[in-house]
């Protein structure tokens, strides 16, 4: 017995050493090497700064200017709302929504009127901001509806992509569908003052077709597509 | 359901029917001691880890000696797994995440220890804020590849009771366990951690990224050694995510290929096993059989799934969501899924992770429709036999392989035999009792859960209420926990996340206990009766088949073991089943 606890423990200790550190190093060493842009999270800069990675969803919000013209406060944190003239990405279960060191589920059963709830909150939110519906719920946002600002075929639940009102599973999800990117094009278009045909042509640049060519689903990479979308405008933001 | 959809269905299952009698092919010689290619790179290491280890290469073992030291080994490395985790705050890289990362509680990590042991992978904590670099290296990484190689030993030992005639030997332990690493399981890591890195997974040792976002809000990014866990997390279907939210996780699973290649990965060694076991019994016809049993199953449980979320669930509907699938969008049921993976994406890979011990997610569990939940269950509800874990999907099939002769014996009335070597009254008895152990042990779990306040303490009120859902959510705790999968339905809790990592966090004590013993007791007892039936077989005199013997390899055998694996999940599990999943499935109802 004393015999076998030793060559166990030998074992397991000389497998820890070699699988614990050997292995993982070995492989950080050769993927910084070969990979390293990848290998270190395919950060994104601006200017110098990394402003993200392009495979993890960030919020694209703004402070809210209160009826003082001062930045709204609530509990010493500026009160933020989503930026028009930014696309925005899908719903997050994190805490604070789109938190990348705290990647969390949801877990929003499918009979539940909980989800229920969060779906028509989500629901209501979308077409805020890309309907001219009048939704009591809806906040002023600066920007008034006119025909020109909204795809003229979005007009209720109906035509809300799932993706935009379905919560992600990571909370940090990067894409959109090109169907959600297509309808909030219209208001980045009105924001920006640019022509509907150029932003639908930056959300085709940025769209990612499936793996090979059948893996997956096609999706719009928000952060890249952001950044595009300022270069652009630069100037008139 | 989409004709894209499909096609990546059938390319998947189509790519994994040609790897597998390849790979299986490779592995017969791995365990025959025959030369391989790798040779010339492991011959030196493979003696160089013998004497280290104080082994004696040649020195074969019969089944008890074969399971003493395989105990031994799992209790050593259970002591040295709860050591690692519980010393977190004195380990380098311990304040990368931005806080110094304190040690779990004992109870949470009691859990933790006891389910990555057991290739259980359960998570009771989020990776990315409560683990440090080191202990997901040292302590989680290693135990991916030990607790793999338990499971592959013990169906390479029943293998080789089944096939050997005169000797009760079952080989050794520690050459099997050495071999299995070097040859199988470390190259396939290297390779697949290197591809994933490729796509975008990250692999580093560096500090948590604090990033201003476009729009200047402040960002931190998790970092980390991901792809080298994720590698072996998928090959040795151990399932225990890097982070909080496993394989949806961007930088463990990037992509639509990652996908792929991960779910690839996850299906690769246990369904090649199937071919090892034909080669090493000598008879092909035998593994094709089996394996056609399994596919069959998974292919039901693939269709049905994806079937499921295409159609959207009762909130979607509620809240006048159109989930047909319009164009440029996936349509179905995209709550708790990811854009890049899609309905088809997120359906088989919850399927391929759910028929093995895997357990890793895409996407949330909880979130799936009533039918398109009760999938997984299905599948965990089988014992984990089609495909199955690495090794314990062959050994718990072979167990039922035996079980539908023993039946077929009573029908046709002949002494049951199987590759001519009569099943008796011993043998059955074992088989019955390893076959019935994971079951009970999930049901009994889950009525202690069920019945008790320290058990419900668990459900996630706030969000999942107490309708069906709540009882789905307990059962599949234990149901994963006892088949050692490690898939959730993730609002069902053992860790007081409120706190986060720090003190003085707590976990529920209750949960994380009986979770862990109803891991720890469904492992190693079917390990016992597989390696029993595997001395009670080896050894014994084949007789030679005539024309009443009872053919094994046709159509008819297949059709008999798919009917005995229903026939026995049902029966156990078709109450409890009743009360969750099916009412979710039958009904528009929302509860709260």
């Amino acid at each position: 017995m004393r015999r076998d606890l030793l060559t166990a423990f030998r074992s397991m200790i000389v497998i820890t050493i070699l699988f614990g550190l050997g292995y993982p190093l070995l492989v950080t060493g050769v993927g910084q090497v070969i990979f390293p842009g990848k290998a270190d999270g395919s950060l994104i800069k601006r200017d110098g700064a990394v402003v993200g990675s392009a495979l993890i969803g960030q919020q694209f919000y703004e402070n809210v200017i209160g009826a003082n013209g001062k930045v709204e406060m609530s509990k010493g944190e500026p009160v933020t709302q989503p930026d028009p003239k930014y696309f925005q990405t899908r719903p997050s279960g994190t805490a604070p929504a789109d938190n990348a060191a705290g990647s969390s589920f949801a877990n929003y059963g499918p009979n539940s009127t909980v989800t229920l709830a969060a779906l028509q909150g989500n629901v209501t939110t979308y077409l805020c901001m890309n309907t001219d519906v009048p939704y009591t719920t809806c906040d002023s946002k600066g920007f008034s509806a006119s025909d020109t600002l909204y795809d003229p075929h979005v007009t209720s639940a109906n035509q809300v992509p799932v993706d935009a009102a379905d919560t992600s599973a990571s909370g940090i999800d990067p894409d959109i569908s090109v169907a959600n990117a297509k309808i909030q094009a219209y208001r980045i278009a009105a924001v920006r003052h640019l022509s509907l045909a150029t932003v639908d042509r930056l959300v085709a640049e940025y769209t990612t077709s499936r793996s090979l060519g059948f893996f997956g689903e096609p999706g719009v990479d928000v952060l890249e597509l952001n950044l595009a979308l300022d270069r652009i405008s630069n100037g008139s933001h | 359901m989409t004709v894209n959809g499909w096609l990546q269905i059938l390319v998947f299952c189509g790519v994994l029917i040609l790897i597998a009698p390849l790979l299986g092919g490779y592995m017969a010689k791995v365990y025959t001691g025959q030369r391989v290619f790798l040779s010339w790179l492991w011959d030196r290491p493979e003696k160089w880890l013998y004497k280290a280890f104080g082994v004696n290469a040649s020195h074969e073992q019969d089944w008890k000696a074969y399971a003493k030291s395989l105990i031994i080994f799992s209790l050593a490395g259970w002591i040295i797994l709860y050591i690692v985790l519980r010393t977190q705050s004195i380990q380098p890289w311990n304040d990368f995440g931005g806080v110094a990362f304190h040690a779990a509680p004992w109870n949470v990590t009691f859990n933790t220890t006891s389910s990555f042991l057991t290739n259980t992978n359960w998570q009771y904590y989020g990776g990315e804020t409560t683990l440090t670099y080191f202990s997901q290296m040292v302590g989680l990484t290693v135990q991916n590849f030990a607790s793999a190689g338990v499971g592959i030993v013990v169906a390479i030992a029943l293998i080789r009771g089944i096939a050997n005639r005169s000797s009760k030997s079952l080989g050794n332990f520690y050459v099997d366990m050495v071999r299995t690493i070097l040859y199988v399981l470390l190259p396939l890591s290297f390779i697949s951690a290197l591809v994933l890195i490729s796509q975008g997974s990250i692999q580093n040792i560096s500090h948590y990224v604090s990033v201003h976002g476009i729009s200047g809000l402040a960002q931190t990014i998790a970092m980390g050694p991901v792809a080298s866990q994720e590698a072996i997390k998928m090959i040795g279907t151990n399932g225990g995510g890097f982070f909080n939210v496993n394989s949806a996780h961007p930088f463990e699973n990037p992509n639509g290929f990652t996908n792929f290649y991960e779910m690839l990965m996850v299906l690769a060694i246990p369904a090649s096993l199937v071919f090892t076991y034909g080669k090493m019994v000598g008879s092909r016809r035998q593994a094709i059989a089996v394996f056609a049993a399994m596919f069959i199953m998974f292919f039901g449980a693939v269709t049905v799934a994806y079937a499921a979320e295409a159609g959207g669930s009762p909130a979607q509907h509620a809240a006048g969501l159109h989930t047909q699938v319009i164009a440029n969008s996936t349509g179905g049921n995209l709550e708790g899924k990811e854009q890049r993976f899609g309905i088809a994406g997120s359906a088989l890979f919850d399927v391929v992770t759910t028929v093995t011990s895997c357990g890793a997610v895409n996407s949330s569990l909880e979130s799936f429709t009533g039918l398109g939940g009760a999938v997984p269950f299905a599948n965990l509800s089988a014992s984990e036999v089609i495909f199955g874990g690495v090794g314990t999907g062959l050994y718990s099939i072979l167990l039922y392989v035996l079980l539908a002769v023993f039946l077929g014996g009573l029908m046709v009335g002949r002494t049951p035999e199987y590759l001519g070597k009569k099943i008796e009254a011993k043998e059955i008895k074992l088989v019955a009792l390893g076959l019935l152990i994971t079951p009970l042990t999930a049901l009994f779990s889950t009525a202690l859960a069920t019945a008790s306040a320290a058990g419900r303490a668990s459900i996630d009120t706030a969000v999942t209420g107490s309708g069906p859902q709540a009882f789905s959510e307990t059962f599949y705790a234990y149901l994963s926990q006892a088949n050692n999968n490690g898939s959730a339905f993730a609002g069902y809790t053992g860790y007081d996340g409120t706190l986060g990592n720090l003190p003085p966090a707590h976990g529920l004590t209750f949960a994380d206990l009986l979770g862990g013993f109803t891991a720890l007791f469904a492992r190693y007892a079917p390990i016992l009766f597989a390696l029993a039936v595997a001395g009670a077989l080896a050894g014994k005199r084949v007789s030679p088949a005539g024309l009443g013997t009872m053919r094994t390899d046709n159509a008819t055998f297949v059709v008999l073991l798919i009917g005995v694996i229903i026939l026995v999940g049902a029966l156990t599990f078709f109450p409890a089943l009743l009360l969750g999943p099916v009412v979710q499935a039958l009904t528009g109802h929302l509860y709260k």
